[in-house]
């Protein structure tokens, strides 16, 4: 079977004054899988995964989603491609219900043009209250989202990008800050998603990552260092060394 | 076609209903009171389109209205043009104007975009005091005897009844306000109060938040010209006080104290405020202190207004 690539980045660079945040990253993203991407800390994961949404523009280099070049394109439109995201710090509508929040997205994918008709109400918020089923929100749906827990707001950011029926869902650390079994239900969460997109995935959390990824990819400063399957990578040398210091 | 917030709707209807009756009962002169505090609930309405549900808080809404009133005006005074027509011409003004300006202002947010509305609103007042040889100025323009009645559909209006121009201005707040009421409370609303509520997520969850922003600072201006129009052919004076910095302000504090993102708001803020100017003004002619006062009152003890404190507090469908 003929392997069909989703994303790909041509030396990929991103620049901040005299930081290399992302140095010429070479990358590429195979439909139906479940990457994780990980590096030490200030490796570039969050930048490279912004200039694949379009949040900040690259120095240098293409970024190919689905066979078309978005390189010049700005995030919302990449969105509407199937590119979605979310954030590392909790980003919702914190005044709005449970169930709104997850309509906004539910009405971009149903309604794109906001000037001419398209589904209607009805359709739209059974759209939003199907992707909070998905992720278990749904007893929630008409609670204020600023005032649920924690984890909760996690799962409502899941539920958003979901609601967008994405062909590739970007998730930036979405265990960070979670329960042990808020991270259990959250791997039975994206399992459930991966059957109908691929997701790339940043994750510090180890068991996160090996209960999850097809496949990893390692960045350090800005750099591909490795990429393979998990037990490749966990036996890397260049990846050892760049986690716990060079050998003496 | 099924309608969403049926209490709202149902509640507007019960307003529409009771300002109609009030002719009935009021006296001569509050009638025209509340014609005036009509018109300028339009202005409000207009201005909390964009201020109460989009989140854009705009200090040249002066400009819009003054567009409305000067297009329709002018028009009408120079031109000829019937009243009907020199109406919508004034409501074509202030969108226009506004969609000109948006291009530009909302290039920039918060603080920044309040300066540049004042600018270009403070611009616009001194053209009117410039070209006062053709706008009047501060000393303004009356219109001509004829334009104080005209006819429509067969059907001949006098201007100078006080119940005939109630009712006019209760026929155009009662469209604005279901227009609004259609706008605010369907798709296009949650868009506009989700770009209030978080721009950023708005804008990742692939909606292009510049034509967003666009599209409600345009109607806001449309209906603030429809507003200034319906000011200067009702009253037939126009003049340069209207597009004062005085007038943004106004519409503003209106809008704050009936509870922005209320669709009833601006006619509860209209309504409490022109009434107690009205008083204040006949005791003291430093009635702006208090009124000053008032507006550092609600802004540190009700930032919602009268209409938000309820609504967050009781009734929640109020928005």
């Amino acid at each position: 079977m003929a392997e069909v690539i989703l994303l790909k980045t041509r030396g990929l660079k991103r620049h901040f004054g005299g930081l290399k945040a992302v140095d010429g990253v070479d990358f590429t993203l195979r439909k139906g899988e479940i990457r994780a991407i990980i590096g030490p800390n200030g490796a570039g994961k969050s930048t490279f995964v912004s200039l694949l949404s379009g949040r900040i523009p690259p120095s240098e280099g293409t970024v190919e989603f689905d066979g078309q070049d978005v390189t010049a394109l700005p995030a919302h439109r990449r969105v509407r491609l199937g590119i979605a995201y979310t954030f590392q710090i909790t980003n919702i509508y914190p005044s709005m219900s449970v169930l709104e929040n997850v309509a906004v997205a539910a009405q971009s994918r149903l309604r794109p043009s906001f000037l001419r008709k398209g589904a209607s109400e009805t359709e739209i918020e059974d759209a939003a209250r199907a992707a909070l089923a998905a992720v278990g929100l749904d007893d929630r749906l008409d609670e204020v989202a600023g005032v649920l827990a924690y984890g909760h707001q996690r799962l409502l950011e899941v539920a958003m990008g979901l609601a967008l029926e994405p062909k590739l869902l970007i998730l930036d650390e979405p265990t960070q800050g979670l329960s042990d079994s808020e991270i259990a239900n959250f791997i039975e969460v994206v399992k459930r998603v991966a059957q109908s997109s691929t997701v790339l995935l940043i994750e510090h959390n180890m068991h996160v990552v090996m209960s999850l990824a097809d496949r990893i990819t390692v960045l350090e400063r800005g750099r591909l260092l490795a990429e393979g399957s998990p037990a490749e990578i966990m036996n890397d040398k260049a990846v050892q060394a760049a986690y716990l210091g060079e050998p003496a | 076609m099924t309608i969403p917030n049926k209490k709202l709707f149902a509640l507007c209807l019960v307003v529409l209903a009771l300002l109609f009756m009030a002719q009935f009962v009021l006296s001569n002169y509050l009638v025209l009171a509340l014609t005036r505090i009509l018109i300028l609930a339009i202005f409000a309405m207009g201005y909390n389109m964009l201020m109460g549900y989009t989140g854009l808080l705009s200090l040249g809404h002066a400009m819009f209205f003054a567009a409305g009133l000067y297009a329709a005006g002018l028009a009408n005074y120079y031109g000829g043009v019937s009243l009907p027509i020199a109406f919508v011409i004034g409501i074509l003004g202030g969108g226009v104007l506004a969609f000109v300006i948006g291009l530009l202002a909302l290039r920039t947010q918060t603080v920044s975009f309040m300066i540049v509305t004042l600018m270009f609103a403070q611009v616009a007042y001194l053209l009117t005091l410039y070209f006062s040889n053709v706008t009047g100025g501060d000393q303004g323009l009356t219109l001509p005897t004829a334009s104080r009645s005209f006819s429509l559909f067969g059907l001949a209006v006098d201007l100078t009844s006080p119940m005939v121009r109630f009712n006019i201005a209760l026929t155009l707040f009662a469209v604005v306000l279901i227009g609004l009421f259609a706008v605010t409370q369907g798709p296009l609303g949650r868009l506009f109060v989700a770009v209030r509520e978080n721009i950023n997520r708005t804008e990742m969850l692939g909606f292009d938040t510049y034509r967003i922003r666009l599209l409600a600072f345009t109607i806001s201006g449309a209906i603030s010209g429809l507003a200034g129009a319906l000011y200067g052919l009702m009253f037939g004076f126009i003049g340069s006080s209207f597009a004062e910095f005085r007038s943004s302000i106004e519409v503003l504090l209106f809008t704050l104290v009936g509870g922005p993102g209320t669709l009833l708001g601006p006619l509860v803020g209209t309504g409490v405020m022109t009434m107690l100017i009205d008083r204040l003004s006949g005791m003291t002619s430093a009635y702006l202190i208090v009124v000053g006062v008032l507006l550092i009152v609600i802004n540190l003890w009700f930032p919602k207004g009268i209409l938000g404190t309820i609504r967050d507090r009781w009734v929640p469908w109020l928005k």
